[in-house]
């Protein structure tokens, strides 16, 4: 069905990892590993960084220290006789081609309607003629529910249409590793569920790694393999989502639950 | 004796004066295309992080801005070709080109400036976004924030081009056959200046007044609204 079909995304391998701004340390020696397919999803106060770890994945921030690898591949580095050496900036974007990511407020391009903005990057750096992209267009924004509106532009669609197109348009560049940044907290409440849903059917697909920021406990609940609870820079706990959910070990978690839950 | 305004003698003058107006125009309209190309790598080079590019280009940026156009004219003409060093070519320009790249260089300074001012104003989710989807930087120059930023650009640019074409008249002072040349001509030849110089200026509005309205409507049609 999909141009995905048989894939199985990539492994994401963080090894002590720092960033600071300023003095404000955002990520303090963070090691996390995601297996190929994997639904991870980040939980934590705001300002506790969370956010920032999809940031530096997508090389949108860059890291001060430690290494990123993808699929086995160093984002940040390359190795020169034996040594590893600060990446240029054509290998930073060779490895970040099997990595995209969705925003909080979409950021879709305004002057293009749903299919341009689909179509642009495989015709631009995959190479794709203008018809196979056309086609590819189609077809993903048929999956998202939106093949009626191919030719909208983003200000002719609501919220959670426009995020489906965001989402289309990530996958168009059939990427092993999928970042979602806070994807339903711009959303009107009654608009979330369809972002969701489609969410849904790409976790359950198991095609690429999926790596999520949210405050939608329910979809981590139903939807994660894992759960990771962000503070101060490190994970602090991080388990199936019925553990870290149900019985979390730190009191801080409690405490964060209960106040997100209550809400 | 004539009174201060002779009909006969005005529409006489027409024909001359329309032909130094069409002077006048075509040095405004080839001095547009520069400023629009040279303005548009004046801003990409001022804000490129190399900084042996955006120094020296902010620093000619200023420099041009606040140095006066008739300066500027006089330099190319009469000072350049002094410059004996360089090449006869690149030297000794005639009236016509001088006044063309003075005033293109001039307003592509300005330009410039609406470029940056256009190009900031685009949303950095628009950058991210690009990044988000490995775009080379060409590429999202030219298909995501250009686009955008241009269209927010051409209030400015419009009324820049109109300046422009008001200060085109400035080519008299080397010698250029624009409308103003001319109608400073008749007026010394036959000692009267009311009706050529009122037919130049009537030609001026003749042109500016139709160029403000399609700069507007330009406007119109590029705009969209924003996300």
């Amino acid at each position: 069905m999909s141009p995905n079909s048989g894939r199985t995304g990539a492994s994401v391998t963080m090894t002590q990892v720092e960033k600071a701004f300023g003095e404000n340390v955002v990520l303090n020696k963070l090691d996390l590993q995601t297996d190929p397919g994997e639904v991870v999803v980040i939980i934590g106060p705001s300002g506790s960084g969370k956010t920032t770890i999809l940031r530096v994945i997508m090389t949108l921030e860059r890291i001060d220290e430690g290494t990123i690898q993808i699929d086995g591949h160093h984002l940040y580095h390359e190795e020169k006789n034996g040594e590893l050496v600060a990446a240029s900036e054509k290998h930073i974007r060779s490895v970040r081609s099997d990595i995209s990511m969705v925003f909080q407020h979409f950021n879709l391009f305004p002057h293009m309607s749903a299919r341009q903005n689909v179509m642009l990057a495989p015709m631009k750096v995959k190479g794709l003629g203008e018809d196979e992209a056309d086609a590819q267009a189609q077809e993903l924004l048929n999956k998202v529910g939106l093949g009626d509106k191919l030719d909208h532009t983003p200000s002719e669609l609501s919220g959670g249409q426009k995020q489906r197109v965001a989402i289309a348009r990530s996958l168009a560049m059939e990427p092993k590793v999928m970042l979602f940044d806070e994807v339903t907290s711009a959303l009107d409440p009654e608009l979330v569920g369809e972002v969701l849903s489609v969410l849904r059917e790409l976790a359950a697909s198991g095609e690429m790694t999926m790596m999520m920021v949210t405050h939608e406990m329910g979809f981590a609940s139903e939807m994660a393999d894992r759960v990771l609870m962000f503070d101060k820079g490190q994970i602090l706990e991080q388990g199936p989502p019925d553990k870290i959910f149900k019985n979390p070990d730190h009191e801080r978690t409690k405490t964060f639950l209960r106040a997100v839950l209550s809400h | 004796m004539r009174g201060p305004w002779d009909w006969e003698f005005a529409w006489e003058q027409v024909p001359v004066l329309v032909q130094g107006m069409l002077i006048t125009i075509a040095a405004t309209l080839i001095g547009i295309i520069i400023a629009v190309v040279l303005g548009l790598f004046l801003a990409l080079g001022r804000r490129t992080t190399i900084k042996w590019i955006s120094i020296p280009v902010a620093g000619f940026i200023e420099f041009i801005r606040s140095t006066p156009l008739l300066i500027q004219l006089f330099f190319l003409f009469f000072a350049l070709p002094q410059v004996d060093f360089l090449p006869r070519t690149v030297r000794v320009i005639p009236a016509f080109w001088a006044l063309v790249i003075g005033l293109g260089v001039h307003y592509a300074t300005y330009c410039s400036e609406a470029y940056r001012a256009g190009i900031d104003s685009v949303d950095k989710g628009q950058w991210e976004a690009s990044v988000a989807l490995n775009l080379k930087s060409g590429t999202t120059w030219r298909s995501v924030i250009l686009p955008q930023a241009i269209p927010r650009t051409l209030p400015a640019l419009g009324n820049y081009f109109v300046g422009m074409f008001k200060d085109a008249p400035l080519g008299s002072a080397i010698g250029v056959a624009g409308v103003l040349a001319e109608a400073r001509a008749i007026g010394s030849a036959t000692f009267r200046f009311v009706e050529p110089l009122t037919i130049a200026g009537l030609l001026f509005l003749a042109v500016s007044i139709p160029a403000a309205i399609f700069v507007r409507s330009l406007e119109r049609r590029t705009a969209y609204e924003s996300e």
